[in-house]
Parts: structure tokens; C-alpha cells; sequence
């Protein structure tokens, strides 16, 4: 477990059906220099063993000591004086973010996707609000003119790859075990499986869940968030935190508005609202109706990335 | 559901910093946890009171201070409180694109002996 956070999930974790303690990191992304690598800088390979060391050591050596140390002091204190028990607590400052550690890994990532000239999404919604049916076609309406590859998270089965590899689409399955989210380190180690070289758009299809992995970078440029028509327009009155996040939100399933008696501007409203950095999407991924534009701002956005670099 | 790795993570760092400045005991551990942070203040005190046991944190106390969102308002040229789920200028009700504060998820300090 990692003594930093206490989240051992990474190492359960497994990309492609291998556990992901035994999948490498990444090279680190070049320097600001970058294009023409130093003589005998090809070599990153070792940099993953770094993580597996270092925790281990500090809490074997601080154990023993304290222990030993405090226990003489206090107790002749506390049977004196009434205070004494209060007078021997001290505070001690700490003032560091618990989601210290992924946020540092989330802006390495975000180096990488950028020194790889990559556009990488971060597609969140509830389960069942149809995420992969939205990247399966997005992919395909894109082929012949910008190449997609997804990085898809699960608890479990790689149902979800198996439907996108099928369709011909490069993919790598996180199964996260019990982690409710992805996080900036899965997505580190999946991605050495794509051949990042050669793809324009990187999504990450994050496991279904509007709360958890609202909390979590993954060093993604656009974080998309799905609505489904059949799951209420008040589901971002209800998740603040997530749909606050998103720059995009896709409304999907609109061939079955109607059928549900969608509401439509009330829902607008409410995703104005809540959702006041987003750009918003009305998509049938199943009839097509509304892909035009999302493809386009994709497109547009990828242009961006490449424009700013 | 996430709360209980969070809690770990609070667990193992106070553990961790209350040996480095070679304390005992953690009997108090200050926290602030931000509106828009996606974390619930009761699960996280749920999860970190089942998580103490057999620690030297057993006996501590989580006190979780609630940061609630602060939106900047652009026309106002100020910030304000939200009170509900989107970050609405109580002045001229228009909505906020900026969030000041309320992501926040940090540990503030901790009392140990």
C-alpha cells in the first residue's frame, strides 16, 4: 500500500489483464528542449521502479524510535498537575492536499499528452449513460481523419474494450478492482500500451460514477461529462462537483427524448447553471443526430492544443 | 464510496508526520474539506473512526472544517458565498465561471503528544 495516500488500488489494478505493478511507467515526457534527445537519454525505462521503493523504507525506520522515546516523559506528568496531559500536546502543522500525490502524477501526464502532441479526454458519467457507445462512435465517425485510441476503466470485465477493439479501435482495459475512479497513475501506466505516436485523440473512459472520480486528475485536457435523456435533467443539481468540472457536457441518448418526455429547456437551464465552463452537446450515438458538432469540436480543440504548443 | 481511501490517506499521513516529530499520540486531526471537493464530511468521519482502531490515532478526534464555494462574480467585481448547487452572485444572480474556493481537500494540522 502506498503510505503516501493509503490507496493501495493501483498496484490491484490491471491494464490489459496484467497487474499494473508489473506494467512500466511511462519515459518521462521530454524537456522544454525537447526534439532532439541527449546522446543516451532513450533509456527511461527504470524510472517505474521508483515508486515500489521509496514508501517502504520510511516506515520501517521512524517505528521503533518514537515509541520508546515518548512513553518515560508523559507519564510522572499526568499524575501531577491537571494540565499536564493538555501542556504536553503540541500541534503540529501539515497543510498538504490528500490528493497531493495524484495531482502531481496528473501534470506529468498532462507534460507527456502535450509533448505527444495528444488530445486527451476524460469521459465521466453514471453507468449506463453510454460512454462507450459515445467513444465507439466517435472513433469510427473520426476514422480516415483523426486516429482515437481510448483508455477504458472498469471494475471489472474488459466487455468494454472487447466492444471498442472490435470495432477496430486501439484500446487498453484498466479493471480497477474496487476503486470507484481512475487516477492519474493508471492512466500513466495503460497508456505505455498505445502507440501514442500515432494517435490524435486519447480518451479515457473513466468507470461509471458522477462522484469519486470528480476528485481525481488524470492531467486531461477536457473533462466530458455525459447526461443521459433517460436519467433526469436534475442529475447535475445532485452532483455539483462533477458536472461543475466539465468543459463539455453530451447529452445522449436524444432518440429516446421524446419517448421520456425530456424536458428540454428546463435541462439546458439547469446544465447552464451548473455547468457554466461547458460547452453542451445534444448526441444520438445510436442514429447519429448531433455528432456533427461534437466532432467538430473535437477538432477545433485538438487544433487549439497543437496551435498553443 | 471514496471516502474510505481518502481516509486512509489522512490516517497514514498523520501517522507517518506524528512519528517524524516523534509523537505517541494523535489525539486531534484538522481538516478542510471543500463544497465542491467531492468528498462527504460524515462518510469521511465514518470511514476515518473505523479505520483509527489499533493506531496511534485510536483516540483521535477528525475535525472537519466545511469550506463552502466561493464564486468570483465578474460584473460585481467580487466574491461571493454559494448557497446552492451552482455558484449564483447573490447580487445580480448572474452564474460564475470562477471557483475561489471549495475544491479544497487538505489536512490542516494535527495535535499530537
Amino acid at each position: 500500500m502506498c503510505e503516501d495516500c493509503g490507496w493501495s488500488v493501483p498496484k490491484a489494478a490491471k491494464i490489459d489483464g496484467v497487474p499494473s505493478g508489473e506494467v512500466a511507467f511511462p519515459p518521462n515526457p521530454p524537456a522544454a528542449n525537447s526534439g532532439n534527445p541527449a546522446p543516451g537519454a532513450t533509456h527511461s525505462h527504470g524510472h517505474s521502479h521508483s515508486h515500489g521503493h521509496d514508501h517502504p523504507h520510511q516506515h520501517d525506520h521512524e517505528h521503533g524510535h518514537d515509541h520508546d522515546h515518548e512513553h518515560p516523559h508523559e507519564h510522572p506528568h499526568e499524575h501531577e498537575h491537571d494540565s499536564a496531559p493538555t501542556s504536553a500536546r503540541r500541534t503540529v502543522a501539515i497543510e498538504t492536499s490528500i490528493l497531493d500525490k495524484n495531482e502531481r502524477l496528473a501534470e506529468r501526464n498532462r507534460g507527456f499528452f502535450k509533448a505527444k502532441n495528444l488530445l486527451v479526454l476524460n469521459v465521466l458519467s453514471s453507468p449506463g449513460s453510454g460512454k462507450t457507445a459515445l467513444v465507439q462512435q466517435t472513433a469510427i465517425a473520426l476514422k480516415g481523419r483523426l486516429r482515437v485510441g481510448v483508455i477504458v476503466g472498469d471494475l471489472a470485465t474488459d466487455n468494454d474494450a472487447s466492444r471498442l477493439r472490435a470495432a477496430g479501435i486501439p484500446v487498453v482495459q484498466i479493471t480497477t478492482g474496487t476503486a470507484c475512479h481512475l487516477e492519474a497513475e493508471m492512466v500513466a501506466k495503460a497508456m505505455t500500451q498505445l502507440d501514442l505516436d500515432h494517435l490524435d485523440i486519447l480518451v479515457i473512459e473513466n468507470v461509471g460514477n458522477l462522484v469519486c472520480p470528480a476528485a481525481y486528475d488524470l492531467g486531461e485536457a477536457l473533462r466530458v461529462v455525459l447526461l443521459s435523456v433517460t436519467e433526469g435533467e436534475d442529475k447535475p443539481l445532485k452532483y455539483p462537483p462533477m458536472f461543475f468540472s466539465a468543459n463539455a457536457v453530451v447529452v445522449s441518448k436524444s432518440d429516446l427524448a421524446d419517448a421520456v418526455e425530456y424536458p428540454r429547456a428546463q435541462a439546458r437551464e439547469i446544465l447552464r447553471q451548473a455547468s457554466p465552463n461547458a460547452v453542451v452537446f445534444e448526441v444520438s450515438a445510436k442514429t447519429g443526430a448531433g455528432m456533427e458538432p461534437w466532432l467538430e469540436f473535437l477538432a477545433d480543440r485538438l487544433e487549439k492544443t497543437r496551435r498553443a504548443r | 464510496m471514496h471516502e474510505v481511501a481518502i481516509a486512509q490517506g489522512v490516517l497514514n499521513l498523520a501517522i507517518k508526520t506524528a512519528r517524524q516529530s516523534g509523537a505517541a499520540r494523535i489525539h486531534r486531526i484538522r481538516m478542510r474539506v471543500g463544497a465542491m471537493s467531492g468528498v462527504v464530511p460524515d462518510s469521511l468521519s465514518f470511514a476515518f473512526e473505523a479505520l483509527r482502531e489499533g493506531t496511534m490515532a485510536a483516540e483521535a478526534e477528525l475535525a472537519i472544517e466545511a469550506i463552502p464555494s466561493v464564486g468570483w462574480c465578474a460584473g460585481c467585481q467580487a466574491e461571493f458565498t454559494a448557497e446552492g448547487f451552482a455558484l449564483e452572485c447573490p447580487r445580480c444572480h448572474a452564474y460564475s465561471r470562477e471557483l475561489r474556493r471549495g475544491r479544497e481537500l487538505e489536512m490542516a494540522d494535527m495535535e499530537v503528544s
